[in-house]
């Protein structure tokens, strides 16, 4: 008894002061995901006295004062960042190795904004609470709030967004999770509505050519989703989310650890919306019907005396999307000229094995496997067209990594294996196929822990439909001066493009769909080949000794040969191989600044030249603002004792006028002119935090209301020649706003 | 049985090579004055620089060096020798005059050898 309360006592004082100190682990940041705590990290707070030493599993403990602002965590070989933190609280962060790629980091999981702004890379460590600043749903919707990603709308019926960045759409980034490629094939236009916004730990954003180690795919960049980890993420959490439109959303974590080494997480999405909405009148759902499920199960071993590391998960997806004319029943009218209507169900499996091991003795040693496998069946149909495809999907990965003489000189090599069998029904034709490739991989990197760092990468590949080629890429990076980093890139993509997954929106239309290739491998069409060029310059700066920074970059992407998609032609849609030529040019100009105290904004100004020669002469993609502006404003207010604070966030995107397909050839009713009117969008959100166990938001979208006129192209006849949903360059639904709570224990 | 020993014999002769022999990955460590991140980032840049040494960790509060090395190309002495080079002393070498004046005023860690690690 005497005993009990001696511990009691004692931890008393823990108790009172625990909310004075910022607790947190540094961790490496590796491709094998691994969390490995890193021993020995600098922590401290900028111009002052204090500071501390991570212990052997990565964890610092470091008082906190309210004159100090900024926390630096700095580690030789890895890239010092520099974290505003304002009030005393957990955290968890993740160093990069200082010769990792150029990457945009969005971090989930910390509740102080972070900014990297010595980075010596064009690296921007988005706050953590980034993610939380689009409430909703999905992986499509948590790039809002980002200038390196452009969210567009694909079409007029599903409601689904499309990500773009330099100027290309999707398809040609490499979308993975943990590091497996994920969004491609027959989930490329859905897929990014997988995976729901509360399972995303962070994600990381490479702009060109990434590095050779996740494949060839990548043309313009690659995005990663890390999930979260049962061991690291809540016991318990839980979000509830509705929409004015009806949608109504619920996402539940649940995580278990069985033992010291092993863990267990299980994940249930649920989403639902049954309203039907036609602001502008038109017979036509401005937005779709839907449900989806979406329950996933991971476990996680971790053996940090051994170097044992492994993830194993387990995901089952069921989506239904309805879309199509308001009085649309499935029941009475599919495939009858009742009314016009769509259906989209998806059915999907997936599987993934990691495992990892670091030499206990070597720490710079590690080797690596992953595997994954997943199901994939769509059916659908758009009005009198049908679509069914199913794709299965195996994907093998091998990976060392080690040194070379020392740890300035380091290198990863491996092999990978694809495997995937498209069965593919459009209408009465069969596009089966398969695809198998097995590739080779070697990756130098160099960092002389000064100025200079590079990355060189080259991987060979034999693939049955695109024959044998090498990819190789090359990321280069010097410091010229204190807080100021040049970089460069160049790199080579390889693809085969699967045309109707990826354009599905062409069912929505009356157009004819023409193939214009023979011999190719895939659709007649042969692979797309492209090379990818880049420079930027990134510099911080502090201005009312509060940090800023401000970046710089231009890409080329230079297409030897492209499955060309030509919507020029009302009537039709045409895929052809590249005949001339092709680039997308993009520049971007940011600015970010903490301009008040505890006030960040952020600014970009992007300019994309995207010309292709097409069969009627050398044009701008359409459907693409060539002028882009875009500003966000975050404040945070100071934690209180309690936990509680106050979250705003502001985000304006601005669209320049973007070129419109021909539509000349149609009677003067369905022509729509050379040019989209510009326009602008606003979205804003509050966050009111009572506790570390519970916070609302109350959140708006499209706050100016605007909303494209005339999505739909023949609207009053869409089993006439000139119906076209797929001419969408601004929003089909108004304004709108949401509310939500999370519970966290 | 004459053959299996001379076989045995030959692994056990191997097997002592490898226990007593020199070790391509030794771990080593050794005491170094510093006192800051950039000591630190002196300090395993000047080891690294040492051929045969293949990672180094300072530890700014134990004063640590922690190395990997291959003793077939170097030793302690050799990683000492280039330490003190950059102005760090060791327990068996010190710096000259020269080298030590040339570190940062930041650095001057035979000034002021509080244990500083605790404010870093």
């Amino acid at each position: 008894m005497r005993n009990f309360l001696i511990v009691i006592l004692f931890s008393l004082p823990f108790l009172v002061f625990s909310q004075r100190n910022i607790e947190g682990v540094i961790l490496e940041s590796n491709p094998g995901n691994k969390s490995l705590g890193l021993s020995g990290a600098n922590v401290y707070w900028l111009n002052s006295q204090i500071g501390t030493i991570s212990r052997e599993d990565g964890s610092f403990v470091i008082p906190f004062k309210p004159e100090y602002d900024q926390l630096v965590i700095s580690y030789v070989g890895f890239q010092s960042d520099t974290l505003a933190v304002t009030t005393p609280q957990k955290l968890r962060h993740w160093l990069k190795p200082s010769n990792a790629l150029e990457e945009v980091v969005v971090q989930k999981k910390r509740d102080a904004l972070q900014k990297s702004y010595f980075s010596p890379q064009n690296v921007v460590t988005i706050n953590s609470a980034e993610l939380l600043k689009a409430a909703c749903c999905n992986l499509s919707e948590s790039f809002e709030t980002n200038p390196s990603i452009d969210v567009n709308f694909s079409d007029a019926l599903t409601g689904t967004k499309q990500i773009q960045m330099l100027g290309l759409t999707s398809p040609y980034l490499l979308i993975t999770q943990e590091n497996i490629p994920m969004v491609r094939g027959a989930s490329q236009v859905y897929g990014l509505s997988f995976t729901p916004g509360t399972w995303v730990e962070s994600i990381q954003i490479t702009k060109g050519a990434g590095s050779v180690v996740n494949g060839y795919e990548s043309i313009s960049g690659q995005i990663n989703a890390e999930l979260v980890k049962p061991l690291t993420d809540k016991r318990l959490f839980v979000n509830g989310y509705a929409n004015m439109n009806g949608r109504l959303e619920l996402n539940t974590h649940l995580n278990h650890a069985i033992s010291d080494k092993w863990s267990t997480g299980l994940y249930l999405h649920g989403n639902y919306r049954n309203a039907k909405e036609d602001e502008n009148r038109d017979g036509f759902l401005d937005a779709p019907l839907g449900n989806q499920i979406n329950i996933l199960n991971r476990w996680q071993y971790q053996n940090p005396e051994k170097g044992w590391v492994s993830f194993f998960n387990l995901r089952f997806l069921n989506d239904e999307k309805q879309a199509g004319e308001t009085n649309f029943n499935p029941n009475t009218d599919k495939f009858t000229s009742n009314s016009w209507g769509s259906e989209i169900d998806t059915r999907r499996f997936d599987s993934s094995l990691k495992v990892g091991y670091v030499f206990p003795e070597l720490p710079f040693q590690s080797v690596g496997i992953q595997s994954a496998y997943s199901l994939h069946m769509q059916d659908s149909y758009f009005g009198f067209n049908r679509y069914n495809i199913d794709h299965e999907s195996s994907y093998t990965s091998l990976l060392f990594s080690s040194i070379i003489g020392d740890t300035r000189s380091k290198f990863k090599t491996g092999f990978s294996f694809a495997y995937d069998s498209y069965t593919e029904m459009v209408n009465t034709l069969d596009f089966s196929r398969e695809d198998k490739s097995l590739g080779a991989f070697f990756e130098y990197s160099y960092d002389d822990l000064k100025k200079v760092s590079l990355t060189a990468g080259i991987r060979v590949d034999s693939h049955n439909n695109l024959g044998n080629f090498v990819t190789p890429r090359l990321h280069v990076r010097y410091l010229p001066w204190e807080r100021g980093s040049i970089k460069g890139s160049i790199g080579r993509g390889r693809r085969a493009a699967n045309i109707f997954a990826e354009n599905q929106q062409m069912f929505g239309s009356a157009r004819e769909i023409e193939i214009l290739g023979q011999e190719g491998s895939v659709y007649g069409l042969d692979a797309e080949d492209a090379w990818n060029y880049g420079i930027g310059f990134l510099q911080g700066f502090t201005l009312f000794q509060r940090p800023g920074s401000f970046a710089l970059d231009y890409y080329i992407t230079d297409f030897r040969n492209q499955v060309v998609v030509d919507w020029e032609n009302p009537q039709a849609i045409l895929f052809y191989n590249l005949d001339g030529k092709s680039a997308a040019r993009s520049l971007q100009l940011e600015v970010n600044h903490e301009v008040l105290k505890n006030v960040e904004l952020r600014t970009a100004y992007k300019f994309y030249d995207v010309e292709t020669d097409y069969v009627s002469g050398s044009l701008q993609k359409p459907l693409q603002a060539q002028h882009r502006f875009f500003a966000n404003i975050g404040y945070v207010t100071k934690l209180k004792e309690n936990g509680s604070q106050w979250r705003l966030d502001y985000t304006l995107h601005v669209l320049g006028k973007q070129r419109l397909p021909n539509t000349n050839s149609n009677p003067v009713a369905y022509q729509l002119g050379e040019y989209s009117p510009s326009y602008s969008l606003m979205n804003a959100q509050m966050t009111k935090v009572f506790s570390d166990s519970f916070e609302i938001y109350i959140g708006g979208e499209n706050l100016t209301d605007y909303v494209q006129d005339r999505p739909v192209l023949g609207a009053e006849d869409p089993f006439g020649v000139n119906f076209d949903t797929t001419i969408i360059y601004g929003p089909t639904m108004g304004r709108m706003f949401y509310a939500g709570f999370r519970y966290k224990l | 049985m004459k053959i299996k020993n001379t076989i045995l014999g030959f692994a056990f002769a191997a097997l002592s090579m490898v226990a007593y022999g020199q070790e391509k990955n030794k771990k080593i460590s050794f005491e170094v004055n510093g006192k800051c991140s950039m000591c630190k980032e002196r300090i395993e840049e000047a080891a690294l620089g040492v051929k045969g040494v293949k990672f180094a960790s300072w530890d700014i509060p134990t004063h640590q060096l922690s190395l990997i090395l291959n003793e077939r190309k170097t030793n302690s002495m050799k990683v000492k020798t280039a330490l003190v080079a950059v102005g760090h002393d060791t327990e068996e070498l010190k710096a000259t005059e020269v080298a030590y004046d040339g570190i940062h005023p930041c650095c001057k860690y035979r000034e002021d050898n509080s244990d500083d690690g605790k404010h870093h």
